[in-house]
């Protein structure tokens, strides 16, 4: 039987209101037992067979991070993204557990697509949970077989990239699918009032002479998929909140009982709109980045439970996409491998505590999708990430795990670096020293 | 004397120094024109490629004359944004291009932003000769230069630019360059073509179009896309003519001496009445006589002098 | 070091030995046209001009022929020179042209305006009057009248000031070490 000991690191498990010096015993895969070092008298001997010893002083160690948000491209763009690839950058970021959305080609929607990802996300050691789609090839016409992608492994449903134009559509999928308990994950943006902008509207945009996408148009679909899963009593996820205005919906709606819950990306939280000056396309995404105060509201509403859940909306694309005037780039940026560091960023800012910080990315997403993770209690699965916050570390593309680059921090430098990813036990990523 | 610059890309980060320089040299070029031998040996042995992504008779045109006048080589490169689609990158266009060793490109391109990527992909000189939305510098200077012309100087003038403020990159150009030069920019349009925000520029925004012109010495109109009908920008283009075109009665609100400008091609009765096109006060012709001085002056400043070490 | 070699005084009497020179050898002073090179040379030209009109009582038309765009280092040059005043008064052809520089060096700048000028039309004649010769030719150029001859070293730099423009009218040598 297989022993791992990780000794003297900085265990913060929101999950179990942890934050100390403690040393994790683990077996056979789960977690055995946790107790602090100082007290903890329990003899290991060095070199016994089957016993991993770690030592994690100086470092932190929190449960794997699990990202409810990417985009693995496999089937179909496997020139921007593998299930592997994927995978290996969500390791290397420090996620043991990332649900991917639909928009492959062909759409998962269906058994056949989502077990195809499954089995190439098999021997990775990163858990992949596919997400179905909500609509048959994403067309926003009918309603996809959800018992059929529950049973093959999907964890919800959405059409993510797409916006579900039809509200009618919406309410049944929030109404069927509660036969699964699945959430419905709604991109949430009306593309009529989006029209062909391209980045925030506003001062920017204006500046830049692009066209711009008016918070309008997210709000007002998230306002219409907050009526509807109050009518339908059905489970509402939000996904990639960036305006005021959804930010003031959802708060609201909780309050009165709506079954929401809502992710922001790390891009959301830590950079305005005037990013796009310059015309990076790395700075292009849907939705946009956008107005100071918007983010001020996401950053408030992460530090009151509003938003629930830090998620990358990892969205691999080539430089054939990237590479190209401003308003014809495709949208998406990676943020896999950058998130704990660029979250950690704010929390040396003092916007948000540590502790919110790691919630958000552990135990409040699996809350949001019923998921029996992100926690480090005694008998849970043993997925673990140390963390060096204090280690300094350059962007670069070569250095990247994911087969895309499409990432406005390329040639930053950031704070904290994930060091060592564990999951069922298991050492699934060192981060090699150069 | 020469620009501290690789690119002449917008108004925008142009010093007043830098447009006051341009200024006055293109007053010396305008000399050129008028000469029987309109040409100088200047550039002589320098290559300008005129990359155009849209079709424009009128800039392109303005730009080879004033690279013949030079004696640069000239040559036109009309890519239509059909095929571009299909076709090959920017990037790709760019890298080709530079292989040939020109030393300017003169770029237009439906995409705002587009020069500023194309400077990054070459080494040689990028004018941007108008990206979408976003900039039109050299007609912006040429704006200045006439009005400079006209009215000895700039500052303390009052400008209206009327229009569709939101798809205007002579819009922006001018808010940029005219407020820099002292002068009070105010742009009126509709409100569904007046950009959030463009107040930030350092103009006044107005949707009453007699208040814009109140005490105008300078009224710029900017051309109207017909096909913005379409997309509900405006519900006919008679009715935007009502609200919005210029003709003699609205004008005399303006100064007694207002000068209209306009970037042209003009539609005769719709933004500007044939009247006021014609009248005396209209200098749009002399905005295309001082164009080509003014693009003269961008290419010497430019290219007139040795390449910097390293470039 | 810096050396006076002509004052006011000695300026003022060669422009009125060059303007004899010039009406001596041109025996229809109705033809003459006089170009100064800016800057200097074309304040030098309008003195020239006020000197032979008075000895000949002629009204001679003057004007400014900037030879900048046609300069040869304009490509080796790390900045463009400005611009200055291009100003033909009247159609060339047939006119005997003078035109006026304050230094004479290496003729390059001589050069250049004469195929400036040539762009104009075709003069009858171009000579050449110059305030100061300092000799070290490159181009195979020569000046019609010279005010004085100043053999000079090549470190040497010969400054023309003149009071319109430098509120003193002199010439100075400068040596290279005080430059």
């Amino acid at each position: 039987m297989t022993r791992l000991v990780i000794r003297n690191g900085r265990l913060v498990d929101p999950s179990s209101n942890i934050d100390g010096v403690y040393n994790i015993y683990v077996m056979a895969g789960r977690i055995a037992s946790v107790k602090p070092s100082k007290t903890d008298t329990t003899e290991i001997t060095p070199g016994a067979p089957g016993l991993e010893i770690i030592e994690a002083e100086g470092l932190l160690v929190v449960p794997g991070l699990i990202d409810v948000h990417t985009h693995l491209r496999e089937p179909g763009f496997e020139y921007k993204e593998t299930v592997q690839t994927g995978a290996q950058a969500a390791l290397a970021g420090g996620f043991t557990t990332i649900l991917c959305m639909a928009n492959t080609k062909p759409v998962n929607d269906n058994e056949s697509v989502t077990r195809y990802i499954l089995k190439k996300a098999e021997a990775s050691g990163c858990a992949v949970l596919p997400v179905g789609a909500l609509s048959r090839a994403q067309k926003g016409e009918s309603l996809t077989e959800m018992a059929e992608l529950k049973a093959a492994g999907c964890v919800a449903v959405s059409d993510d990239g797409v916006p579900v134009v039809d509200g009618g559509l919406m309410r049944r999928a929030l109404e069927y699918s509660k036969i699964f308990n699945m959430p419905v994950i709604s991109h949430a943006e009306d593309p009529l009032i989006a029209g062909s902008g391209v980045m925030n509207e506003g001062a920017v945009s204006t500046r830049l002479g692009l066209k711009g996408i008016p918070n309008a148009a997210e709000d007002s679909v998230v306002a219409r998929d907050i009526s509807l899963a109050r009518l339908t009593g059905g489970r509402l996820h939000i996904a990639h909140v960036s305006t005021r205005g959804a930010v003031e919906l959802i708060r609201a709606a909780k309050g009165n009982g709506v079954k929401v819950t809502a992710e922001a990306t790390p891009h959301h939280l830590a950079l305005t709109h005037e990013a796009v000056a310059g015309y990076n396309t790395n700075t292009k995404m849907n939705p946009p980045l956008r107005a100071p105060e918007d983010v001020e509201a996401l950053r408030e509403g992460l530090r009151d439970g509003t938003i629930d859940c830090i998620a990358t909306d990892h969205a691999p694309q080539s430089t054939i996409e990237k590479d190209v005037e401003f308003d014809r780039a495709a949208n998406g940026i990676i943020g896999l491998e950058t998130a704990f560091s660029v979250i950690y960023g704010l929390v040396e800012a003092g916007v948000i505590t540590l502790n919110q910080a790691i919630a958000a990315m552990t135990i409040n997403p699996a809350k949001a999708f019923g998921l029996d993770k992100g926690s480090l209690r005694v008998g849970a699965q043993a997925d673990m990430t140390l963390i060096d916050l204090n280690q300094s570390w350059t962007v670069e593309a070569k250095g990247l795990k994911s087969k895309s680059k499409n990432t406005p921090w390329l040639g930053a430098t950031l704070k904290a670096r994930v060091v060592k990813t564990i999951t069922g036990g298991k050492s699934v990523y060192g981060l090699e020293r150069p | 004397m020469r620009l501290k610059r690789k690119d002449l890309l917008g108004i925008e980060d142009l010093k007043l120094e830098e447009i006051e320089q341009i200024l006055s040299t293109a007053e010396s070029f305008k000399e050129v024109s008028t000469r029987e031998i309109k040409k100088v040996p200047t550039l002589r042995g320098k290559t300008i490629i005129n990359l155009f992504y849209e079709p424009s008779t009128r800039t392109r045109t303005s730009f080879e004359i004033a690279a013949k006048r030079m004696s640069a080589d000239a040559v036109n490169i009309s890519v239509s944004t059909s095929s571009v689609v299909k076709g090959e990158t920017l990037k790709d266009t760019a890298k080709n291009i530079e292989a040939m060793r020109p030393d300017c490109i003169v770029v237009r391109h439906p995409s705002s932003g587009t020069p500023l990527m194309l400077a990054g992909y070459v080494g040689c000189s990028v004018v941007n000769a108008g990206d979408g939305a976003h900039e039109h510098p050299s007609q912006a200077l040429l704006d200045m230069l006439t009005v400079k012309e006209r009215k000895g100087s700039i500052a303390g003038l009052k400008i209206a630019i009327i229009g569709d403020i939101a798809h205007s990159r002579v819009a922006r150009s001018n808010i940029y360059g005219f407020t820099r030069l002292g002068a009070e920019v105010v742009v009126a349009g509709p409100p569904t073509m007046m950009p959030a925000g463009i107040e930030t520029l350092g103009c006044r925004a107005t949707t009453d179009m007699d208040s814009a012109l109140k005490g105008a010495d300078v009224v710029m109109m900017l051309r109207i896309q017909l096909e913005r009908q379409k997309e509900s920008f405006f519900p006919t283009i008679r009715e935007y003519s009502r609200v919005y075109g210029l003709d003699e009665m609205k004008l005399k609100k303006a100064k007694e001496d207002v000068i209209i400008l306009h970037p042209g091609p003009i539609n005769r009765g719709v933004e500007i009445s044939s009247e006021v096109a014609d009248g005396p006060y209209s200098l749009i012709l002399d905005q295309v006589t001082n164009g080509v001085a003014v693009r003269m002056a961008i290419f010497y400043l430019l290219l007139g002098a040795a390449k910097e070490e390293g470039k | 070091m810096k050396k006076v070699v002509l004052d006011e005084k000695s300026i003022d009497r060669a422009l009125s030995r060059i303007a004899h020179e010039i009406l001596e050898r041109n025996k229809v002073p109705e033809r003459l046209v006089i170009l100064g090179i800016p800057t200097r040379g074309y304040h030098l030209a309008l003195k020239l001009r006020k000197k032979i009109e008075e000895i000949e009582g002629v009204t001679l038309p003057a004007g400014a022929v900037d030879a900048t765009l046609y300069r040869d280092d304009l490509g080796i040059k790390k900045d463009q020179p400005p611009l200055k005043k291009m100003d033909i008064p009247i159609p060339i052809d047939g006119h005997v042209v003078i035109m006026v520089d304050d230094v004479l060096f290496t003729g390059r700048t001589v050069r250049a305006a004469m195929n400036a000028l040539m762009d104009f039309g075709r003069p009858l004649a171009i000579q050449l009057a110059v305030l100061v010769d300092r000799g070290h030719r490159e181009l195979p150029i020569k000046a019609d009248y010279i005010g004085k001859n100043i053999p000079t070293s090549t470190s040497e730099d010969v400054k023309v000031h003149l009071s319109e423009i430098d509120g003193v009218t002199e010439v100075v040598i400068y040596t290279a070490e005080d430059k």
